[in-house]
């Protein structure tokens, strides 16, 4: 089955509202009860998924995956072996799928679109200025051009956070909006950076700014700072997402990212993702997690499901 | 406006997680816990105890008569004077034992719990253990501490109580009684429901454990004769929880008697959400606050009082709330909504609710399959409701929501408040001021706001009107079990 | 039973941040028996060692105040059930220090510790209160704990007197650094033991052994810490200690002066004298 099949090549997004209505949806949008949510989220983690069930989820963790290198240090070498490993995960058993993506800076976009050609794995950039998302605006609207240009299939972008938490939402709103033209036809991943933005109803907020000026999925974070994706905080993401398609009629992916490194955590995000927003997000199209040695460990609990035996590392490529 | 979301049956089935029942390891036959030691009931009758969601027996219980009662008491007298005696803090450190073993023991009770009474076993194993054994764990460090909780009033247990529990909460109302009356001096004869007496027999085996004395806790297993003979014999008081026409009865029996009472009885409570409340947040309460335990619950949100301008988008959430809902085997780790408790009460549940049909009310239910034998009734919903149907002003102690509306915080009290009952209430707003103002006007003598359903052993808990009287919880639970200078009982 | 065993000798050592180190200082001194034997040398902390103690006790207090009153009743009762578990330690500690019942010693001090540990989920409730005020506001007060506690542990009753002054501290969620009895300070090290194999997040309780003298001032004196316990404190450097605690209006403390082994050494009061007050108003109105 062709992964490319998988990931609807759906047309992006587009805002459903003006700048100036931004600000009001932000104040409208509903009150989060912190604890409520919180005990909800810890609540749906306490699901026991066993057996068949258990190897349906990790077989869509695998197949949600964007396979992710964010470093300094990222050479062509290293894009190499990790486009390898994301399209075959384990070389010992065909039957693992390929992940969704992989996910890099702008400068190893070329070396990725290269070695994925025809395997039905996309390539997903960060641009905009990632992680802080505050040089030049036009200077990050470039970036996201090139990288569109290069043949990035989709772009994870941050929202403008200083702009945000200080209450500038139709400035905030308007990048994205540039942001989204910016991307032409490839799909606009939102970052909102929630472990920056203090409170549930700031990401609730957060949530439906992005949603409205044409996200095609919202992102929990860049994973380059302390607090990454939590249970709760992607709970009230899909919360948000919800409303807008009751609202809209559109549906917007859900990506969790950063601090996402055992099976057990990827399922219970599977959990939340089912319980709340139901069967047709459960698919690569709706929902990603950005992960790296997450890889490793659901192949281990593959194998375990599959030998009886608990598996070690040893047995594993690590790209 | 937002119409309720399609959600299609989830492709993604979770497979049967069944929790173990090796841990539990039944006797045939159990006699009455009595000076420490298991006898056989003097009455020479026993009776049967089943697994709601099977209907399959579980094992042979001994029915306690007037003479069985009249043996219990006794050894509850004799052990009184000895354990008054000691210090303390070395009662505290018998309760303190229990609570340790409840901790050490709680997925064998927690799973026992579930097969007798019908809860899902991730309620027992999340809350109703916990809880049981914080309770022990608090009141047994009041023990030593009685004269600080009441200064200068020379505060001395009350003798020899006689407590009747009901069948919602075994373990955990087993807890709520024993815990103040072993920490205040008191000894104990106590009285499980009729359908649920299996954890109350192996909680004997803790005490014995613990090494209480013999005596101090007694445990006579029976149904509504053995309550009644237990109430007529010679306690110096009785704590009574479970429904309002029993404890009237209760109240009319000990009447002129001298005894101490104090009664936890039923409710009819109001969820009100405001149009400011944090919606989806108030979906889970108000679905936690009525199918939290199957509402078998004397404190569940079953009137939902909902501001008219949200009415429309909180129905819907409901809905789609309630079609996730898992109803099912109470050991799979996995199910919300149980069984049943017995099939008397499901009669009296499908009694309420067609009557809420009768009077035009609208109903509505997720479509589920029910397993073919056991006890089981869907999560219902009714709209259309007012004050004057049935399911408006009875309480059923089932799955099913009753849904009004309102338009300002005045009428909401109203509404609120009118009703016989008085135990709970829940308020659902943003805005704190406002809390504040309903709670002080609510006639409920426990208020939830922003959350449902909450317990504590710290927190006080007990209803006004003919919700009951009498507080356990807290340093007010402590009260009901002790004499005390200057005045009052 | 061959007497010809060597037993593993115990070294002595300082408890700082849930873990044992040497004094920076290198310098240890000799613990004798009350019949001049001897029996160790401990730790003599320095005043860098009393710094980083406070370090690490700021630096747990935050998480440790945060935990449910339930939760830290649960973690000092079980602290008592390790210290049930060593008393043949405790007691032969007791007896070396020269006690004519050691076992009683013991007994007092894990009951003792014991009924603090049943204080944690009660001490608002009794010394909490909603304040009736004139106008429509909801009013609260209720007992937090003041932060970093430094104690100065008693000469005598090295254990009992340990247990009375530290339990009440940290019920409440303080956490203290312990300047343990001089010449007594066995049972202090063996208790620290205890917390590190207890559920005790590290930096609850250190305990730096030493010279009283020498530690006293630089506690006292010391700008983050937010009160001290003086009952040990010598009566020659008490007035020395308050004059240096004026300077951040540290809050200082004296126990009871009354016979360990009562029930007077206990109380409720001895926790919240390490507590502040806070009162909250919120308006009442639709």
């Amino acid at each position: 089955m062709s992964q490319a099949a998988e990931i609807e090549r759906s047309a992006p997004a587009v805002p459903v509202a003006s700048p100036a209505e931004a600000s009001r949806l932000v104040a409208r949008a509903p009150a989060v009860d912190a604890v409520g949510l919180e005990g909800r989220a810890a609540s749906l983690a306490t699901r026991s998924i066993k057996r068949e069930t258990k190897r349906q989820a990790l077989e869509l963790t695998v197949r949600c995956m964007d396979l992710t290198t964010l470093e300094g240090s990222d050479t062509t070498g290293k894009i190499v072996a990790m486009c390898a490993k994301a399209v075959r995960p384990n070389p010992l058993d065909a039957s693992v799928p390929s992940v969704a993506a992989v996910c890099l800076y702008p400068q190893l976009v070329p070396v990725a679109v290269e070695r994925l050609r025809g395997t039905g794995v996309v390539v997903a950039s960060v641009a905009g200025g990632f992680p802080s998302g505050l040089g030049p605006l036009d200077a990050r609207l470039r970036e996201i051009t090139d990288v569109a240009a290069a043949g990035a299939d989709e772009i994870d972008i941050v929202l403008n956070r200083s702009l945000f938490l200080g209450g500038r939402y139709a400035e905030a709103f308007e990048e994205l909006v540039a942001a989204r033209e910016a991307a032409g036809s490839a799909h606009l991943k939102v970052i909102l950076e929630t472990g920056e933005l203090g409170s549930y109803d700031r990401i609730r907020q957060a949530s439906v700014l992005a949603m409205a000026a044409g996200a095609d999925f919202i992102k929990t974070s860049t994973g380059k700072i302390g607090v990454n994706a939590t249970l709760p905080t992607a709970l009230c993401m899909m919360e948000a997402a919800r409303e807008f398609h009751a609202q809209t009629g559109r549906r917007v992916g859900i990506k969790v990212a950063g601090g996402v490194r055992r099976s057990k955590q990827a399922i219970q995000y599977l959990v939340l993702l089912n319980e709340t927003l139901g069967a047709a997000w459960m698919t690569p199209a709706l929902f990603r997690i950005g992960a790296s040695s997450l890889l490793n460990d659901v192949l281990m609990q593959l194998e375990k499901g599959s030998t009886g035996r608990y598996a070690g590392p040893d047995y594993f490529t690590i790209d | 406006m937002s119409e309720a979301i399609e959600t299609p049956s989830a492709t993604w089935e979770y497979a049967p997680a069944p929790e173990s029942t090796d841990i539990v390891r039944l006797d045939d036959r159990y006699g009455l816990f009595i000076g420490g030691e298991f006898v056989e009931p003097i009455s020479g009758r026993w009776f049967e105890t089943i697994d709601p969601a099977t209907e399959e027996p579980l094992a042979e219980v001994a029915e306690a008569g007037a003479e069985d009662v009249a043996l219990a008491v006794e050894a509850a007298r004799e052990a009184s004077a000895p354990w008054q005696a000691l210090p303390g803090s070395e009662r505290a450190k018998y309760v303190y034992r229990i609570a340790r073993q409840l901790q050490e023991r709680a997925r064998e009770f927690a799973v026992l719990e579930s097969m007798n009474g019908g809860k899902p076993i991730r309620e027992s194993r999340d809350v109703d253990l916990p809880l049981a054994a914080a309770h022990f764990f608090y009141y047994a460090g009041w023990a030593d501490k009685l004269e600080y909780a009441f200064p200068a009033r020379s505060p001395r247990p009350i003798g020899v109580a006689g407590q009747i529990i009901p069948w919602n909460f075994p373990m955990l109302m087993a807890a709520w009684k024993l815990a103040p009356a072993l920490a205040t001096g008191n000894t104990v004869v106590l009285k499980p429901a009729e359908t649920t007496p299996l954890t109350a027999l192996l909680l004997a085996h803790v005490i014995r454990e613990a090494e209480l004395p013999p005596g101090v806790v007694n445990i006579v297993t029976g149904a509504g004769a053995t309550g009644a003979a237990l109430v007529g014999a010679d306690v110096d008081k009785i704590a009574f929880t479970g429904s309002t026409e029993v404890g009237k009865a209760i109240r009319r029996a000990t009447a002129g008697s001298g005894k101490r009472l104090t009664l936890e009885l039923g409710g009819k409570a109001a969820n009100i959400v405001f149009e400011d409340a944090p919606l989806d947040q108030a979906v889970e309460g108000v679905v936690n606050g009525i199918f939290f335990n199957q509402g078998h619950v004397c404190c569940a949100g079953s009137r939902l009082l909902v501001q008219e301008p949200v009415f429309d988008v909180l129905l819907a959430k409901l809905k789609d709330r309630l079609q996730t809902l898992r109803v099912g085997d109470p050991l799979d780790k996995n199910t919300d909504i149980g069984a049943i408790n017995s099939r008397a009460q499901l009669e009296k549940i499908s009694e309420l609710v067609d009557s809420g049909v009768a009077e035009g009310a609208e109903i509505y239910q997720p479509k589920c399959a029910l397993p073919e034998r056991g006890f089981w009734f869907r999560p219902t919903l009714f709209t259309g409701v007012s004050q004057s149907h049935r399911v408006a002003r009875e309480e059923i102690f089932g799955p099913v929501l009753s849904i009004l509306t309102f338009r300002t915080p005045e009428e909401a009290v109203e509404k609120a408040n009118n009703t016989p009952y008085g135990l709970s209430a829940g308020i659902w707003s943003e805005k704190g001021s406002r809390i504040l103002w309903m709670a002080d006007r609510l006639r409920a003598g426990v208020v939830w706001a922003n959350t449902f359903n909450r317990f504590d052993p710290t927190s006080p808990f007990g209803g006004y009107k003919e919700s009951g009287f009498g507080r356990e919880g807290g340093l007010h639970g402590l009260e009901p079990y002790l004499e005390l200078d200057g005045g009052t009982r | 039973m061959s007497d010809a065993r060597l037993p593993v000798k115990r070294t002595a050592k300082l408890f700082i941040g849930g873990v044992f180190p040497r004094s920076e200082s290198g310098l240890t001194y000799e613990v004798v028996a009350h019949d001049g034997r001897p029996l160790a040398h401990a730790a003599q902390a320095s005043r860098k060692d009393l710094r980083e103690a406070v370090v690490a006790a700021r630096g747990a207090q935050p998480k440790w105040a945060s935990m449910t009153a339930y939760n830290r009743g649960q973690i000092l009762y079980r602290v008592a059930e390790l210290m049930e578990g060593r008393r043949a330690q405790f007691e032969a500690e007791l007896s070396d220090a020269g006690a004519s019942d050691p076992a009683r010693g013991v007994n007092a001090a894990i009951d003792r510790w014991v009924w603090y540990a049943g204080w944690a989920d009660k001490i608002a409730q009794v010394s909490g209160a909603t304040n009736p005020v004139a106008d429509p506001y909801f009013n609260f007060t209720l007992p937090e704990p003041t932060g970093v506690v430094g104690i100065v542990a008693p000469g005598e009753q090295p254990l009992l007197g340990l247990v009375s002054r530290v339990a009440p501290a940290i019920v409440s969620g303080n956490t203290a650094v312990v300047v343990a009895s001089e010449r007594s300070p066995l049972p202090a090290v063996s208790l620290a033991e205890v917390m590190a194999t207890s559920d005790v997040p590290g930096g609850v309780v250190n305990i730096l052994t030493g010279v009283t003298a020498e530690l006293v001032p630089w506690l006292a004196g010391h700008m983050d810490v937010n009160a001290i316990d003086v009952t040990g404190v010598p009566a020659d450097l008490l007035t020395e200690a308050e004059e240096l605690a004026a300077e951040n209006v540290k809050r200082v403390h004296r126990g009871p002066d009354v016979d360990p082994f009562s029930d007077a050494a206990q109380s409720p009061y001895e926790i919240t004298a390490l507590t502040e007050f806070k009162t909250v108003w919120h308006p009442i109105g639709a």
